[in-house]
Parts: structure tokens; C-alpha cells; sequence
């Protein structure tokens, strides 16, 4: 009962606290932003009075707590939901902002033009959908290979709600125009901190469930998922030290300046790439590629070295991103060099991947969960020879800032990231919500084929867009000056916009395939009817003995 | 110490002793599943993951 009451009190402080934030505020999208967590307050309270068992309370006894003899996977199932759910949603807001670029008309000003939608959809996808993915499989991981429940339930789930707070705060400031302007880490510095006291719960949940594991061994998945829990946090920290304008007003001002800030954003901005959209998702990668091709992981001991390169090397890159700007030449190379490192590791990590189907290529025919994960690594290994050749300066100078660096990103996160979350959400399904297996197989197929032929369109046409635009950027007259200006080349690439739409559109589509899926799996329907993926020819006119005839 | 001395400093670290403790931590760490016994260890990490499938032959 006082735990009841008191608990129920502190959402009403919240609430007033929020709700005079709101009031006092110093801009209206500040006062949006409090009214906001007002409404998040509020709805916690309903929940705090609510949800208890009150003939349980009232005969004072304890609420009841989870059965011990199994996994805590509510977290799990929600972030599953989650991810499905923001995955759609970042693709949606990704497929509008595409056909905004081919057709300026459809920026509808202030609050849906390409400037504030463009962090959305970016945000949606990396922090919302990739972030939920994350957490949730990282959850369900480290309590399969330590064998144990995860450590304090209760902070678990202020991970998951507060998590999603952060993302409706984030997601409703680009709009409103709140952005402290810089690439990937556009929230204001109270989302900041907000998300600072989520994420250090997340490492306190992750890293006290493998103190109390029961496994001696620690599994490398494991290891790639801390690694982004801690690098992240350090990197957020570091990246936002702003100092805020005034305490009720959603405006600050960043710590560092000038060229010091460009390198702490982009060794930020790249590591965020390196430890969040790689780290995290070969967590992912070395646990379920593994469970769905039932096959142990091709080489262990590769897995480590892949590891501790990963962790010494990609610190180092993030100058790449400053190619022939003002920041010192050395660092520059060195950016470069690390970058072109990187390559190694990344390749011993796919091939890791791909040779753990060594001997069972044959399932790549009957499982198209398995055939996600093999394109996922596909396209890891892609991305990872793209990018370190990217980094190297004279790629650089023709590449950087042209449309061709947006293919490279989507190739990763389209093929990669999405790919493994997709057959980690298709593995995990049937699983969490006790079904024999997924509502269909046939429908993964459909989602693979979309989606793959979505990420071709989308690759493919950012390069010609991206190499046109680089070659008329730099392309001189016999009287040394440059012959195209920046609108020139716009012309030339617009039929390359709209096939990126076009690719866009069908990976949508892929996940629009996953939404009914996974839907129908959890809500248990019959499986569909559908011809299985894989049957051998019967020939039931000759399966009949041989009879002797009488000759004519 | 003025920031061109302490920029000195901590550059002259990071290019000697700072990198020989870094390049040394990193072979170690590479190498230390290749240690005598470490393919048993790592063999037994691998399929660890397993335990729970019965009808998987690891």
C-alpha cells in the first residue's frame, strides 16, 4: 500500500512539475515539449492506480513477482512490437522525404519540409527502430547464454518507456524546429539527459544480468552489445556537453567550437556508426545467425580478434568525414588509415557470419529467415569494403557530399541493420508469444525479395547520382573556371531520385509484408495456406507394382 | 603549463608510450584465445549457445 501510494505520488509531482514547466517555458516548442512529458506523466499515473490487484493490496500482501523458473521476456515482446512499429514508421517518414527531394513541392512548410523531416527519419530508423531492436534482442540475449533473469525487472521497464519518451520527445522537436545541429545527435540538451539517466539504467539492467549469470563464460555476443552499451553512453556524453540558454528553454549552446567541434561531432557521428549500427548488431549477428542456421559460430577464436580489432580501430576513424577541410592534415590521414584498417576486421566478421552455414548451405533454399541474415552479412561485407574505400582521399574528394555517400549509408542500413533485425524480429516471434512457428514463410520470402530489390534500386541509383554529381562538380572550362553550378547538376540526378523513391517504396512495402506477419503470428491465427518452400516431386501414376500382361 | 605545452605533452605520450600500451594490449588480447587449451575453451563458448536444443549435434 505505501508503495502503492507513494509511487502514485511521485507521477503527480511529475506531473505538476512538468505541467509548470510547460507554463514558465521560454519557447513555445519548449512548452510543446513539457506538455509532452505532462501527458507521458499522466498516463504513468493512470497505470500507477490502475494496474495494482487491490484485493491483493488490501489483504496486505506483496505484488506478485515474475515465475523465477522463467526468462523476464515482457520487455522483449514489447520491444519487438516497438521495433516493428518505428520501423514502419522511419521508413514511411525515409520514403516521403525521398520524393521530396525529386519534387520540391511536397515540403509543406515550416513543420514537414525536408529540413526538419530529414533528423525524423534518421532518428526513426537509427534510434527508434535500430535502438528498440537493440535493446530488446540484447535483453533476450544475455538471459539465454547467462542463463539467468534479468536483473532488476523494474528499471528494465523504465528502459523500455523511457526509451520511447526519448524518441516522442526527439521525434516532436525536429519537427517544431528544436535541433542543436549536429548529424545524428540532433536532440536538445534536455532530451540529452533525459536519455542519459535512460541509457545508464540500460547498462545497469545489461550488466548486472551477467553479474548474477550462471553461465562461467561470458558469449561474444555479449561482449559486442556492452561494448555498445558503454561506448555509446561515452560518446553521447561527450558529443552534447552544451550549456543550455536558459533552464526552461529548449536552446543551448555546444561546448566546443570551431574545427574542435567538427572532429568531437564526426568521432562521435562515426563511432555512433561503428558501436550502435555495427557493435550492437553483431551482438545480434553472433547470436541468431548462429541459433537459425544450428550450427556453433565457424571460428570462436575469429570472433574475439574480430571483436578487439572492431573496438581499438574505429575509434580512430571518425576524421574521415573532414577530408580537405580545416582540420590538420595528420589527423586527416589518420582518419584514413584507420578507416582502410577497419576493412580487415569487418571481412573477418562476414566471413565469420557466412562460413557458420558451412555445410548446411543447403537451408538457405528452405528458410528465408536464414536468407535474411546471409544478405544482412551480404551487405555488411559491402558497406564495410565501400566505406574504408570512401575514406581514402582522392575517393574522397570526388565522392564526399555527393549522393553517393547517402547509397553507402543505405546499403549498410538498409542491407545490413535492417536485414538482421528483420530475422532477428522473424526468429524471435513465434518464440516469445509461444507459437509452433511464424504465420507464414512464404511472406518472409516476399519481404526478402522486396527488400533486397528495394536496396538495389536504392544502391544503384545513388551511385550514378552520386558519381554525376561529384564529376560536374569538379568538371573545369578551358578558361579554369567551374562549369556547372549546384542547381545545374539537380536537373541531371532527378531521374535518379525518384528510382531511390522507387526503392524506398518497395523496401516499405517488404515491411508492410513483416506488419501482417508478425501480427497475424501473435495474434494466433492458422498458419496461411500456402505450398511449403521446399517438396520433392510424387509421381503417384508410376508408384504401382509392375503386372505381368497377357500377350495379344 | 600553457595549452602548447600541455598539447606537446599529451601528444608526446599518445605517440610513445600511450601507442607501445595500446599496440601491446591489443596483440595480448588477440592472441589470448590462441593461448595452449584456448581452442577447447572456445569450442565449448561456441556451442554453448546450444544447450537448450537437444536436437542440435554440435
Amino acid at each position: 500500500m505505501v508503495t502503492l501510494v507513494s509511487r502514485a505520488g511521485i507521477w503527480l509531482v511529475l506531473l505538476l512539475l512538468s505541467i509548470m514547466a510547460s507554463v514558465a517555458a521560454h519557447d513555445t516548442a519548449f512548452a510543446i515539449q513539457a506538455a509532452t512529458v505532462a501527458v507521458a506523466c499522466l498516463v504513468g499515473l493512470i497505470f500507477a492506480i490502475r494496474s495494482p490487484d487491490y484485493q491483493r493490496v488490501s489483504r496486505g500482501l506483496a505484488a506478485p513477482t515474475g515465475d523465477a523458473s522463467k526468462y523476464d521476456d515482457d520487455v522483449i515482446r514489447w520491444g519487438v512490437i516497438a521495433t516493428v512499429f518505428w520501423g514502419v514508421a522511419g521508413f514511411l517518414v525515409g520514403v516521403v522525404i525521398a520524393f521530396q527531394l525529386a519534387y520540391p513541392q511536397i515540403n509543406l512548410e515550416p513543420w514537414f519540409n525536408f529540413g526538419r523531416m530529414r533528423p525524423l527519419h534518421t532518428s526513426a530508423v537509427i534510434f527508434a527502430f535500430g535502438g528498440n531492436a537493440l535493446i530488446a534482442t540484447s535483453f533476450y540475449v544475455v538471459q539465454r547464454t547467462c542463463r539467468a533473469r534479468l536483473a532488476f525487472p523494474g528499471l528494465a521497464r523504465f528502459v523500455f518507456w523511457g526509451y520511447q519518451l526519448f524518441i516522442v520527445l526527439a521525434a516532436t522537436g525536429y519537427l517544431l524546429g528544436v535541433t542543436q545541429a549536429k548529424e545524428y545527435a540532433e536532440p536538445e540538451w534536455y532530451v540529452d539527459l533525459w536519455l542519459t539517466v535512460v541509457w545508464v539504467s540500460y547498462l545497469v539492467v545489461y550488466g548486472g544480468t551477467i553479474m548474477k549469470r550462471s553461465e562461467p563464460h561470458i558469449y561474444v555476443a555479449n561482449w559486442f552489445y556492452l561494448s555498445f552499451i558503454i561506448t555509446v553512453a561515452m560518446l553521447h556524453l561527450v558529443n552534447n556537453l552544451a550549456i543550455p540558454v536558459s533552464f526552461l528553454g529548449s536552446q543551448s549552446i555546444s561546448w566546443f567550437a570551431g574545427v574542435q567541434g567538427a572532429l568531437v561531432q564526426w568521432w562521435y557521428g562515426h563511432n555512433a556508426v561503428g558501436f550502435f549500427l555495427t557493435a550492437g548488431f553483431l551482438g545480434m549477428m553472433y547470436y541468431f545467425v548462429p541459433k537459425q542456421a544450428q550450427r556453433p559460430v565457424y571460428s570462436y577464436r575469429l570472433s574475439i580478434i574480430h571483436f578487439w580489432a572492431l573496438i581499438f580501430l574505429y575509434i580512430w576513424a571518425g576524421p574521415h568525414h573532414l577530408h580537405y577541410t580545416a582540420l590538420p592534415d595528420w589527423a586527416q590521414t589518420l582518419g584514413m588509415v584507420f578507416s582502410v584498417m577497419l576493412w580487415m576486421p569487418s571481412w573477418g566478421g562476414m566471413i565469420n557470419g557466412l562460413m557458420t552455414l558451412n555445410g548446411a548451405w543447403d537451408k538457405l533454399r528452405t528458410d528465408p529467415v536464414l536468407r535474411m541474415f546471409v544478405m544482412s552479412l551480404a551487405f555488411y561485407g559491402m558497406s564495410t569494403f565501400e566505406g574504408p574505400m570512401m575514406s581514402v582521399k582522392s575517393v574522397n574528394s570526388l565522392s564526399h557530399y555527393t549522393n553517393w555517400t547517402i547509397g553507402h549509408v543505405h546499403s549498410g542500413a538498409l542491407g545490413w541493420n535492417g536485414m538482421v533485425t528483420f530475422g532477428a524480429i522473424y526468429y524471435l516471434t513465434p518464440r516469445l508469444w509461444n507459437r509452433t512457428q511464424l504465420y507464414s514463410l512464404r511472406m518472409v520470402n516476399w519481404h526478402f525479395w522486396t527488400a533486397t530489390i528495394g536496396i538495389v534500386f536504392y544502391a544503384a541509383s545513388m551511385w550514378v547520382a552520386g558519381i554525376t554529381q561529384g564529376l560536374m562538380w569538379r568538371e573545369y572550362g578551358a578558361d579554369g573556371y567551374l562549369l556547372n553550378s549546384f542547381a545545374d547538376v539537380l536537373p541531371a540526378i532527378h531521374p535518379m531520385y525518384v528510382l531511390r523513391g522507387l526503392g524506398g517504396v518497395l523496401y516499405l512495402s517488404g515491411a508492410a509484408f513483416m506488419v501482417i506477419n508478425v501480427w497475424k503470428t501473435i495474434a494466433g491465427s492458422p498458419l496461411r495456406a500456402e505450398a511449403p518452400l521446399y517438396n520433392i516431386e510424387q509421381n503417384k501414376a508410376n508408384d504401382v507394382p509392375l503386372v505381368a500382361q497377357p500377350a495379344e | 603549463m600553457n595549452q602548447t605545452e600541455t598539447y606537446q605533452a599529451l601528444r608526446q605520450f599518445a605517440d610513445s608510450w600511450g601507442l607501445l600500451a595500446m599496440t601491446i594490449s591489443f596483440v595480448v588480447l588477440c592472441a589470448w584465445p590462441f593461448r595452449p587449451g584456448g581452442r577447447k575453451n572456445s569450442d565449448e563458448a561456441a556451442t554453448m549457445i546450444f544447450e537448450e536444443d537437444d536436437h542440435v549435434r554440435t
